[in-house]
């Protein structure tokens, strides 16, 4: 069995005959000489201008892109060293948005919930520029992470659509675009993010009606992920099958896999991107832990469909472990797939034992 | 004729008296959302522990005399202390308690807010930790009614996790014995506003509707003050609100803003307390409502019951302040005061 869409990432050189493609979620940590840039560039009593602190973004992005092909991933992000907030980011470039100030989140962590005042349009490109940069730093495939509708509805104060529904559907014309854009630049790997979706799992009509907005007149053969984390998936699952993309991009290894069997049944007939490292851990997970972990992923898909990621953006964690965790896991990956070649793994697929009856 | 007359000029001095307010728990200034997470830290560690240093205390005292120069300002009837300290939100009373263990970060509701899960692991007696918050706004509050604020016994109970009781009657019932012990240690204060979102988001089924009644129940007899239960997020299933009237409380809130045809449905069908809470400002939205619009939804929930004649109708946000960002969250405090007045006019 192949898989056209995903086999268009396989590496030329690639080593096995099976391909678990690897790849990250998006978000990693910034160096900290950008943190202190970034400082250096908002004080007023600094020369440090505009100029300098783009170079250091770029340099940033460059060094975060080839620290993510040093680690051996198939598909590759620059960490979103330009992004601040995954949704911040998106309103500042959205006409229709303004800002009033942070509002918490939990503790002392705040964010700058956006209110949406008046109708929401599309202006400049929100993630060309950023695109075309990695993708010159880069010989490999680039994937691209955006903000999805119903996270961007959800998290920010709606003034001004009759409902949040309204508005999520306005805004998925606007991703729609933006896609169109990026596609016309040469992307071929969209990652739609969603993680609004597991705090209102009764809502995944209104995330898939806003996916047909987002696909629509987009090429079949541009591959477009999905992002869901920390939820309760047996309130999405199997509904999301639905949706009209090609990855579903899950959060599992956080609950040691308590929620695989919600896959099994009916059948997963997309593919699976699956999170093999907790990204709340500060420990780098051992190679043989990972490749445990990925054939959990064979249990639900056959490798053809299975593609191998961390849980979630690993901005929280200290570089170093980043890096340890992303190396590891395609180390892991290329053993999971030499084993397939070999013949040697011996997973049983599909429904979960039945309990009694 | 006589007769009739004179129940006119009665009906004229039981007139209804309006009070803007708010179910409390407000966003901290921005200065002091800075000088906090420089003070305490942003991991789950630095959050509140009830035995806070000098600078932490100092920096919460100036935030908190802020907030009630705010609502002074404003023009409110009541003046709360603002809950600045509540980092974990409704959970707070049971988070600073030394018999309870905060462990990991738990969503809060259906919000993208998260607070410490309290794991109950002892005896819950008194504590005095809202207490203490009340003197200290009792003395900045001069001669304005104090109001005191606390999570109800459902929702609170419902937000923590027991190891201690072993029996959810029964942790309930101590929740309410605790909350009561608390009250019970407060100044002298005009009302108390019992939050009772789990009513709502996470509905007692049969046989605990009726416990949870008689929980707040036990919390509402630890005071003489007007005692207001707001739920919500939603309208209370009618078996539920049936029960809650049958507590030895003053008022019931009714969120408006989240749902109109549920609360009126629970008004007509079993009709209320004396005293009524609407919830007619949005407390989730920066969209800042007009002090008219908000009278017209008094008069809209007016046509709708068969009552009309209330002793007293709190007029408040829907939910706790927190969600908006500072200065929504003053502009909608004026909303309410004027809304308040321009009600009492149109009474007149």
């Amino acid at each position: 069995m192949s898989n056209e869409n995903k086999d268009q990432f396989r590496p030329e050189n690639h080593e096995n005959d099976h391909f678990l493609l690897t790849t990250v979620v998006g978000s990693y940590p910034k160096p900290k000489w950008l943190n202190r840039a970034k400082e250096l560039y908002q004080d007023p009593d600094h020369s440090f201008d505009d100029d300098d602190y783009q170079e250091a973004l770029d340099d940033a992005s460059r060094l975060i892109t080839n620290e993510h092909e040093r680690a051996g991933l198939d598909v590759v992000v620059d960490g979103e060293m330009r992004r601040n907030e995954m949704v911040e980011f998106f309103a500042h470039r959205i006409e229709g948005y303004e800002f009033n100030g942070p509002v918490k989140v939990w503790g002392h962590n705040y964010f700058d919930k956006p209110s949406v005042v008046s109708e929401v349009k599309y202006t400049d490109s929100w993630l060309v520029d950023e695109y075309e940069f990695v993708a010159e730093a880069s010989d490999r495939p680039v994937k691209v992470p955006i903000t999805g509708p119903y996270t961007l509805a959800n998290w920010s104060f709606n003034e001004a659509y009759d409902d949040d529904d309204e508005l999520t559907l306005a805004l998925a014309d606007l991703v729609n675009e933006e896609i169109e854009k990026l596609v016309d630049a040469g992307a071929r790997y969209i990652q739609i993010d969603e993680p609004a979706l597991a705090t209102t799992p009764d809502d995944h009509a209104i995330v898939g009606e806003a996916l047909e907005h987002i696909v629509a007149d987009i090429p079949e053969e541009v591959r477009i992920g999905l992002h869901v984390c920390y939820g309760d998936y047996s309130r999405i699952y199997p509904e999301i099958l639905e949706f009209p993309v090609d990855e579903f991009d899950l959060e599992l290894a956080n609950g040691d896999y308590d929620q695989l069997d919600v896959f099994k049944d009916p059948e997963f007939t997309a593919d699976l991107a699956l999170g093999v490292t907790d990204v709340h851990v500060g420990e780098v997970e051992s190679v043989e832990q990972i490749e445990e972990n990925i054939k959990k992923g064979l249990e639900v898909v056959p490798p053809e469909q299975l593609v191998v990621s961390p849980d979630c953006g690993v901005k929280l964690l200290p570089r170093e472990v980043a890096y340890g965790k992303m190396a590891n896991m395609v180390e892991a990956a290329r053993n999971v797939e030499a084993a397939l070649d070999a013949g040697e793994i011996d997973v049983e697929r599909g429904e979960p034992a039945p309990a009694d009856d | 004729m006589e007769n009739i007359k004179h129940r006119h000029s009665l009906a004229a001095l039981t007139m209804t008296e309006y009070v803007s307010t708010t179910p409390g728990l407000f966003p901290l200034p921005d200065w002091a959302k800075d000088d906090l997470s420089d003070l305490k830290g942003h991991q789950k560690g630095d959050l509140v522990s009830g035995d806070e240093g000098e600078e932490i205390t100092a920096a919460y005292d100036e935030a908190r005399e802020e907030v009630i120069g705010v609502q002074q300002e404003a023009g409110l009837d009541r003046v709360s202390e603002g809950q600045l300290r509540w980092d974990d939100m409704l959970a707070h009373p049971l988070a600073v308690h030394d018999a309870v263990d905060t462990q990991g970060i738990v969503r809060y509701y259906d919000n993208n807010n998260f607070y410490r899960d309290p794991v109950v692991q002892g005896d819950l007696d008194f504590s005095g930790d809202v207490a203490q918050e009340l003197e200290a706004t009792a003395e900045l509050a001069g001669d304005d009614d104090l109001q005191a604020v606390l999570p109800g016994p459902y929702s609170l109970a419902d937000l923590a996790t027991d190891e201690h009781y072993g029996d959810d009657e029964e942790f309930l019932a101590a929740v309410g014995e605790f909350l009561a012990g608390e009250v019970d240690a407060f100044p002298d204060h005009e009302t108390l506003f019992l939050l009772e979102p789990s009513l709502v988001e996470n509905a007692p089924e049969d046989g605990v509707d009726e416990r949870a009644s008689e929980a707040i129940d036990t919390v509402a007899s630890a005071t003489d003050a007007d005692v207001v239960v707001q739920p919500y997020w939603g309208a209370l299933e009618e078996k539920v609100y049936a029960h809650l009237l049958d507590a030895d409380i003053d008022a019931v809130g009714f969120d408006f803003v989240a749902n109109q045809d549920d609360n009126v449905y629970n008004l007509q069908e079993y009709g209320a307390t004396d005293q009524l809470s609407l919830g007619l400002a949005d407390g989730q939205n920066t969209l800042v409502e007009d002090p008219e619009a908000i009278r017209d939804r008094v008069d809209w929930v007016y046509d709708k019951v068969p009552v009309s004649e209330f002793e007293t109708v709190y007029l408040t946000t829907n939910t706790e302040t927190f969600y908006l960002p500072y200065a929504k969250f003053e502009e909608k405090l004026a909303v309410l005061a004027e809304a308040a007045d321009l009600a009492e006019v149109k009474a007149a």
